[in-house]
C-alpha cells in the first residue's frame, strides 16, 4: 500500500488505487475504459444489423410480411419498460451523485423490476413462436396465415440470433445493476464515489440503445 | 541538454560489476499462487510468455508435421484428413495462441508501464482476467485438437465449416473466447496510455513502441468482436442448424466471408505493428541514432490500423465480388504497402551514418527489414485484381503471408526478447550462441518459403497433401528450411533457459539504450520505479540535434 493511500482515508482520495496519480485520472481512467467496452458491443451487434441489410436486400418481401407476424403490441410495451428503466438508471445516478441514498436505491430497485418485466414480455413472446413453429433455419414449421413468401427462417434466425443477444446483454446488465444495489445498501456508493453507478448506468444504457435500433428495425418496418 | 542524462554506455571495465537487485518483480514475493493471483504487470508478462511459447511450441510440431508430409508428392506420413486437420490446426495454433498475444501480451504487458513511468497498468486485475480467458479459449482450441480436430482451414468457410463431420463447436467457441482476452488487453493498453503517462510525456514523447501498441490495441478493440460474432453464429449454426450462413435455407455465406475477413485482415496488423514497434526501439539503440522521422513512423501505425480496416475486400476478389468493390479494396491495401513503405525508409535513414553494433537483436532487425520488404512487395501484387487471380489459393500465397506473420513478426518477437532480455531476467544470454541462432532462423525461413513462391507460381495449389512430382525438389528444399529454423529455435530455447540462472549479470542498462525502461532496476521492482519520473526530453537521446554518431560498442 502507497503513502498516498494512507494518509487520504477520507473523501475521494479514499477510493483512490495504488497506482493512480490521483482520483480525478482514475475515473477518468475507468470512464474511458466503460466507453471503449461499449465500442466493442456496438460493434459485436454491428455484425448481425450488417447481416439484417444484407436479408432485408435480398429479401424485402420476406421480411415485410415476416415482421407482421411478431407481436407489434408487446415490442412496444417492452419499448416502454425498456426506456423508463433507462430513465430511472439516470435518475438513480443523479440521485447518488447528490447523496440522496435511499432514492436511489428505491429507483435501482426500480430498474431492475424494469428489466424482469422486459424479460417476462419477451419470455411471452417466445413462448407464442416456438408453439407456430415461427422458428429460424431448420426449425421453421409456420403454416398459419400470413406465411411469408421465400425463406422467412432467416428472419427468425436474425430475430432470435438478435433478440437473443440483446436479451442475454439484459440478463447482464441486471446482474451489474443487482452489483451496485448491493454496493450502494453497504455504503459504498455516495457522493464522492459514484463512478461505479455511473458505469452500471452507462452499460444499462447501451442494452437500452441496441433495443432502440432492434425495435423499428424488426417491428415496424 | 544535460549531457549526463544522455545514455552512457557500460563498458565493464570501467564500471564495477553490476549486481543483481536484492528485490525485484521476480522474488518480492514466492509461491506459485504469487504468481497465478499475480496482478503485477510484468508477472502476467512472463505468464504470458510461458503460454503463448507452449502455443508456438504446437504449431511449430505442427509445421513440422506439414512440411514432412511433403517430402514426397504422394502420402509420406498421413492421408488427406489428417493433413487437412494438421495444417488448420497449425494455422489455429499459430494465429490465435502465438501471433496475435505474443508480442501485446509478452512485452505490451511488461514494457508499457516502465515506458510511460507508470506502477502498472490501468486495469491490473482485467489483466489477470485476459490471461484466465486466453487459458480458457486455449484449452477449448487443445481440447478440439486432442478430440478430432478441425478440417476446414483456420477460416472456418461456410458452408463447409456447417456440414463437415469435424466437431468445430469447441474450436468456434475457443475463438470466440480467446478474442475477449485481446479486446481486455487492448482496452488496458489504451486506456494506460491515455491516462499514465508521467508528467512531461507528450504524445510526440513516447516511445515508437508505445505507439505501435495504440495502433494495436484501436484494432483490438474494434475489429475482435466481429470474428467473436462470427464465430459465435456458425457455432450456433451448427449445433442448432440456425441456416445464417447456409445456402440451401437461404442464406449467404459470402456475408461470412465478409465479416470474417472484416476481423481477420486487420488481425494481420495486430500481428506486425507490435513488431514494427519493436523494430523502431532496436534500430536506434544499435545504430547509436534517434529514430529518423518519429512522427512520420508515429503516424503510420495509425495509418496502417486506419486502412486496415478497409482493405478486407481483397480476400473477396474470386468470390463473386464486383469489379468494382474489388478495385477500391485494391486501392486500399496497397496504401498499407505506402505507410509500411514510410517507416521501412525512415528506419534505414536511422540507420545511416549511425555507430552499429553487431548483435542479435540488430541481426533480427535486419532479418526483419528483408522479410517486410520482399513479404510486403508481393502484398502488393496480390492487391492488383488481374494478378491475384492467377496465384489465388496458390502456395505463392502462402509464402507472401508467412514472409510477413512468420519473417517479419518472428523477427520482431525475437528482436524484442533479446534487447529485453536482461531487463526480465537481469541477466544477459550467450552472444555467440544468439547470432548462430539468427543466422539459422533467418536462413532457415528462407529457404522454406522462396521455394514455395516458385512452386506458387508454377500453380501448386495450397491445402493440398500431394503434388506434382516435378515439385518435389522444391518441396524438399523447403523442409531443409524448416528443419533450420527449427534447430534455431532449439539452440535459443536452450541458452535463453541457461541464462535466466547462469547468465552473466546486465546491469540496469547493458545497451546504453535511451528508455524510461532502462531507468530502473534489471529486473525491476514490483512498484517499477523508486520515484516517479518525470520527462523532459524527447524518446530519443542518442544523440542531440546535428551532432555526429559517437562511437560507442556497446
Amino acid at each position: 500500500m502507497s503513502s498516498s493511500e494512507a494518509h487520504a482515508a477520507t473523501g475521494p482520495n479514499a477510493y483512490l488505487a495504488h497506482h493512480f496519480e490521483d482520483i480525478g485520472t482514475q475515473n477518468y481512467a475507468v470512464r474511458l475504459g466503460m466507453w471503449l467496452f461499449l465500442a466493442t458491443e456496438v460493434l459485436l451487434f454491428a455484425g448481425l444489423f450488417l447481416g439484417y441489410t444484407v436479408y432485408r436486400w435480398m429479401y424485402p418481401d420476406t421480411f415485410q410480411a415476416a415482421a407482421k407476424l411478431l407481436d407489434l403490441n408487446m415490442g412496444t410495451l417492452n419499448t416502454v419498460v425498456l426506456i423508463t428503466s433507462s430513465f430511472t438508471v439516470a435518475w438513480a445516478y443523479h440521485a447518488i451523485k447528490v447523496n440522496e441514498i435511499k432514492k436511489g436505491i428505491g429507483l435501482l430497485v426500480f430498474t431492475i423490476i424494469c428489466a424482469f418485466g422486459f424479460l417476462f414480455i419477451k419470455y411471452g413472446e417466445y413462448t407464442h413462436k416456438f408453439h407456430v413453429g415461427l422458428l429460424p433455419g431448420k426449425w421453421y414449421a409456420f403454416t398459419g396465415d400470413g406465411a411469408p413468401p421465400g425463406p422467412a427462417n432467416i428472419f427468425f434466425a436474425i430475430y432470435f440470433l438478435t433478440t437473443g443477444l440483446h436479451a442475454l446483454h439484459v440478463i447482464i446488465g441486471m446482474t451489474v445493476l443487482v452489483f451496485v444495489l448491493v454496493r450502494t445498501l453497504k455504503g459504498r456508493y455516495h457522493k464522492d464515489n459514484y463512478v461505479g453507478v455511473e458505469l452500471g448506468a452507462l452499460y444499462w444504457h447501451l442494452v437500452d440503445l441496441v433495443w432502440i435500433f432492434l425495435f423499428p428495425l424488426l417491428y415496424l418496418i | 541538454m544535460d549531457p549526463s542524462s544522455r545514455p552512457q554506455s557500460t563498458d565493464a571495465s570501467e564500471a564495477a560489476e553490476p549486481q543483481l537487485p536484492a528485490i525485484s518483480y521476480l522474488n518480492q514475493t514466492r509461491g506459485l499462487k504469487s504468481w497465478l493471483i499475480t496482478l503485477d504487470h510484468k508477472r502476467i508478462a512472463l505468464m504470458y510468455l510461458v503460454l503463448t511459447l507452449v502455443g508456438f511450441l504446437i504449431g511449430g510440431i505442427l509445421a513440422m508435421g506439414v512440411r514432412i508430409e511433403h517430402l514426397t508428392p504422394d502420402e509420406t506420413i498421413m492421408g488427406a484428413n489428417t493433413y487437412n486437420r494438421t495444417f488448420t490446426l497449425h494455422a489455429v495454433a499459430m494465429i490465435f495462441l502465438f501471433m496475435i498475444p505474443a508480442i501485446p501480451g509478452i512485452f505490451g504487458n511488461f514494457l508499457l508501464p516502465l515506458m510511460l513511468g507508470a506502477k502498472d497498468v490501468a486495469f491490473p486485475r482485467l489483466n489477470l482476467l485476459s490471461v484466465y480467458v486466453y487459458v480458457a479459449g486455449a484449452a477449448l482450441l487443445v481440447t478440439s485438437m486432442a478430440t478430432g480436430g478441425v478440417d476446414t482451414g483456420w477460416t472456418f468457410y461456410a458452408p463447409y465449416s456447417l456440414s463437415t463431420p469435424a466437431e468445430l463447436f469447441p474450436a468456434l467457441m475457443g475463438v470466440f473466447i480467446i478474442g475477449f482476452s485481446s479486446i481486455l488487453t487492448g482496452l488496458n493498453f489504451i486506456v494506460t496510455i491515455h491516462t499514465m503517462r508521467p508528467r512531461g510525456m507528450t504524445w510526440m514523447r513516447m516511445p515508437l513502441f508505445v505507439w505501435g501498441s495504440y495502433a494495436t490495441s484501436v484494432i483490438q478493440i474494434l475489429a475482435t468482436p466481429v470474428i467473436g460474432l462470427t464465430a459465435f453464429i456458425t457455432g450456433i449454426e451448427r449445433v442448432f442448424g440456425f441456416g445464417f450462413f447456409d445456402p440451401a435455407k437461404g442464406g449467404d455465406p459470402i456475408l461470412f466471408q465478409h465479416m470474417f475477413w472484416f476481423y481477420s485482415h486487420p488481425a494481420v496488423y495486430i500481428m506486425i505493428l507490435p513488431a514494427m514497434g519493436v523494430i523502431s526501439e532496436t534500430v536506434a539503440a544499435f545504430s547509436r541514432k534517434n529514430v529518423f522521422g518519429y512522427s512520420m513512423v508515429a503516424y503510420s501505425s495509425l495509418g496502417i490500423a486506419f486502412v486496415g480496416f478497409f482493405a478486407w475486400g481483397h480476400h473477396l476478389y474470386l468470390s463473386g465480388q464486383s469489379s468494382m468493390d474489388a478495385g477500391a479494396f485494391g486501392i486500399v491495401s496497397m496504401l498499407v504497402g505506402v505507410f509500411t513503405a514510410i517507416k521501412v525508409f525512415n528506419w534505414i535513414g536511422t540507420l545511416y551514418r549511425g555507430s552499429i553494433s553487431l548483435k542479435t537483436p540488430f541481426l533480427y532487425v535486419c532479418g526483419f527489414l528483408y522479410f517486410v520488404v520482399f513479404g510486403g512487395m508481393t502484398g502488393i501484387v496480390f492487391s492488383t485484381v488481374s494478378l491475384d487471380v492467377f496465384w489465388h489459393d496458390t502456395l505463392f500465397v502462402v509464402a507472401h503471408f508467412h514472409y510477413i506473420m512468420v519473417g517479419a513478426t518472428l523477427m520482431g518477437f525475437l528482436a524484442a526478447l533479446h534487447y529485453w532480455f536482461p531487463k526480465l531476467f537481469g541477466r544477459m544470454y550467450h552472444e555467440g550462441w544468439g547470432m548462430v541462432s539468427a543466422a539459422f532462423i533467418i536462413v532457415g525461413l528462407s529457404t522454406t518459403f522462396i521455394p514455395m513462391f516458385f512452386l506458387g507460381n508454377m500453380g501448386a495449389p495450397r491445402r493440398y497433401y500431394m503434388y506434382a512430382a516435378d515439385g518435389q525438389s522444391l518441396n524438399v528444399a523447403a523442409t531443409a528450411g524448416a528443419v533450420l529454423t527449427a534447430m534455431g529455435f532449439v539452440t535459443i530455447a536452450i541458452y535463453l533457459i541457461y541464462a535466466i540462472k547462469n547468465g552473466k549479470v546486465a546491469g540496469d542498462n547493458p545497451w546504453g539504450a535511451s528508455g524510461l525502461e532502462w531507468k530502473t532496476s534489471s529486473p525491476p521492482p514490483t512498484e517499477n520505479f523508486h520515484t516517479t519520473p518525470i520527462v523532459d526530453e524527447d524518446p530519443y537521446t542518442y544523440r542531440k540535434k546535428g551532432e555526429e554518431a559517437e562511437h560507442v560498442v556497446i
